[in-house]
């Protein structure tokens, strides 16, 4: 169950579209900010709040990539490795954390700690190669860069 | 020294606040643009020229006067803030440190267009972004630049902020509209245009954050002014943001039309480690890359055009000689392939085939005949999709064949990289 605060944020989104529909977008990523990832319960519950049929937002939440349908852990690194980072050694980043974490692109640490993800562009090319975690950027990334930002995740 | 336009505040401090933004003019054009007729704004930006930054170079004013002007219609305004472009990070500049820039232009466009209500679709990953945009939302509403009676004028205009969810397709302006609508971002068939039937059904216009950040100079500055800049048919100034190989990759703010050489040598400070340049992408993964002779082509729409390429976004994406242009291949293709709306069987197959080709041959497996196969799979894609996405894939593999085919070959022979 979703909790008071989580459903009073989706019907204030509501406010800002003519219909229900639009906010289906909205309603999903307040839902997994809250519960970490999309359970069919979870969906089956925003499409309620929505007046929607649950297949509808789950074809939606199935299309966006950003919408977890398997748990991520507290820490979610998405490595950019698109071309100008590739350029600038978007791989070897990817093997650096990979080495550091003791997982493999895709995995979560078994304390479930970090999960670890390459993904496309970020936007972010003129600071490349770069990361996301959870909402921030790392940009400029170096090994040493790396190991002080890893050391820093409480 | 050309002096900035767009970006001529982002060194400030606090320059994302509205206090700087009056200080330094700003919300004046908005105030002019109430005093004048609809039809005399879109008069204006059509004298001045001004090509959409979206990537089609298509003439703003002339969009603007495509929608009905009937008053008992609800019409929209949507911005384009999607930027997943791979190469391209200048919408995140203005969004982060000159919001204000763009919600001025975003006001005076509604009003030139009618529309009372707008939609900043924004990618889901730029977080800090949509947080200033909203911050900056709030500002605008609380000193009366939005909301109802604007400046006293009966002008009534909202601004809402729509976050993706990490999908480059919804960039498209008709996916874009399915995304707002709640649906998945699979672009529509045009007819309809938007402009007659977009977002709920209504007129829409859809304009970049650039192209709609020049909005609030041309009014203030005058359409004259603006078309003075740069080339006669696509005028203005550029954001050119250059990556890859150079020693300094960033944001350049310059006259359209500045060539290639002038951007990655002298502003970008040329190639690092004193190396020399394989080839640029001019303007985003979608447009064919070029090469060392072709770097004295204005970066504007036509010239680029004329070269068989495009200036897209203008993100400029710099290779030099140890670059291996069958990865580079590779991974544009595989962008392509992740972010293919799955709607039409040309686009997802082919992206998906041609894909895995590049693989096996940058992996060294690849066969004789590869390139071939390579070739006609391009040719089975062209044309024949629903919409610019499987396009922009040919154009981006042919442009990387026509001038490097020696290189795909030397692969698949020799199970390796030339250099
Ligand atoms: C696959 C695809 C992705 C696109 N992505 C973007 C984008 O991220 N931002 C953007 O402004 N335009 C993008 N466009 C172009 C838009 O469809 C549209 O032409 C543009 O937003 C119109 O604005 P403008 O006239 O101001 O350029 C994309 C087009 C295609 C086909
Ligand atoms: S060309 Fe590709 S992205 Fe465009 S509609 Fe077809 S499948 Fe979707
Ligand atoms: S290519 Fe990595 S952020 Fe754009």
């Amino acid at each position: 169950m979703l909790s008071d605060k989580s459903k009073e944020e989706i019907k204030r989104v509501l406010n800002k579209y003519p219909n229900k529909r639009s906010a289906a977008m909205d309603a999903l990523r307040i839902a997994q900010n809250e519960t970490g990832c999309l359970s069919g319960d979870v969906m089956q519950e925003v499409a309620g709040i929505l007046g929607m049929p649950a297949p509808q937002v789950n074809e939606v939440a199935a299309f966006y990539t950003m919408y977890n349908k398997k748990p991520v852990g507290k820490y979610h690194i998405q490595v950019c490795t698109n071309v100008s980072c590739s350029l600038l050694g978007a791989e070897h980043i990817v093997e650096f954390l990979s080495r550091k974490l003791g997982i493999k692109k895709g995995e979560t640490t078994p304390d479930k700690k970090v999960t670890l993800s390459v993904v496309e562009c970020l936007g972010s090319c003129g600071t490349a190669p770069m990361m996301q975690i959870n909402d921030d950027y790392y940009e400029d990334l170096t090994d040493e860069k790396i190991e002080e930002i890893l050391s820093k995740l409480p | 020294m050309f002096e900035p336009i767009l970006l001529k505040n982002i060194n400030t401090h606090d320059s994302h606040r509205i206090d700087v933004y009056l200080k330094n003019g700003g919300y004046q054009a908005l105030a002019a643009a109430l005093k004048m007729q609809p039809d005399g704004i879109i008069q204006t930006v059509k004298d001045s020229g001004l090509r959409g930054r979206g990537g089609a170079g298509f003439p703003t004013g002339l969009k603007w006067s495509f929608i009905p002007k009937d008053p008992t219609i609800p019409k929209y305004l949507c911005c384009n803030a999607d930027e997943g472009e791979p190469g391209t990070f200048k919408d995140r500049v203005i969004i982060e440190k000159d919001p204000h820039q763009l919600i001025e232009g975003m006001i005076i466009t509604c009003c030139a267009i009618g529309a009372k209500v707008a939609y900043i679709y924004i990618r889901g990953e730029f977080v800090f972004g949509a947080e200033r945009l909203k911050t900056a939302i709030d500002e605008a509403y609380q000193k009366g630049y939005l909301g109802k009676n604007i400046l006293g004028s009966n002008f009534n205009c909202d601004i809402y902020i729509h976050k993706g969810a990490g999908a480059y397709i919804c960039g498209e302006e008709t996916a874009l509209l399915e995304s707002i609508e709640g649906r998945r971002g699979r672009p529509r068939i045009k007819p309809p245009f938007p402009a007659l039937a977009g977002l709920y059904a209504k007129p829409t216009v859809i304009n970049n954050v650039e192209t709609l950040s020049c909005i609030s100079h041309i009014v203030n500055r005058g359409a004259k002014w603006f078309a003075s800049i740069g080339p006669e048919k696509s005028p203005g100034p550029k954001l050119f943001g250059v990556s890859g190989h150079v020693n300094k990759p960033g944001m350049y703010e310059l006259p359209m039309g500045t060539t290639a050489r002038e951007i990655i040598y002298n502003h970008a400070g040329g190639i690092r480690d004193s190396r020399k340049l394989k080839a640029f992408i001019p303007g985003g993964v979608s447009a064919p890359m070029l090469t060392e002779r072709d770097l004295d082509t204005p970066m504007d729409f036509d010239s680029l055009a004329a070269k068989g390429t495009m200036l897209g976004s203008g993100g400029i994406i710099v290779m030099d000689e140890t670059a291996c242009i069958v990865k580079v291949a590779m991974r544009t293709m595989g962008f392509f392939r992740h972010e293919s709306c799955g709607k039409c069987t040309p686009c997802r197959e082919g992206t998906d085939w041609t894909y895995k080709v590049l693989q096996r041959i940058e992996r060294g497996e690849g066969k004789e005949g590869d390139v071939e196969l390579l070739e006609k799979l391009c040719g089975n894609i062209f044309g024949r999709t629903f919409c610019p996405l499987g396009d922009g894939a040919v154009m981006a593999l042919r442009g990387a064949l026509k001038h490097f085919r020696d290189e795909f070959a030397y692969h698949v022979k020799n199970k390796r990289c030339m250099g």
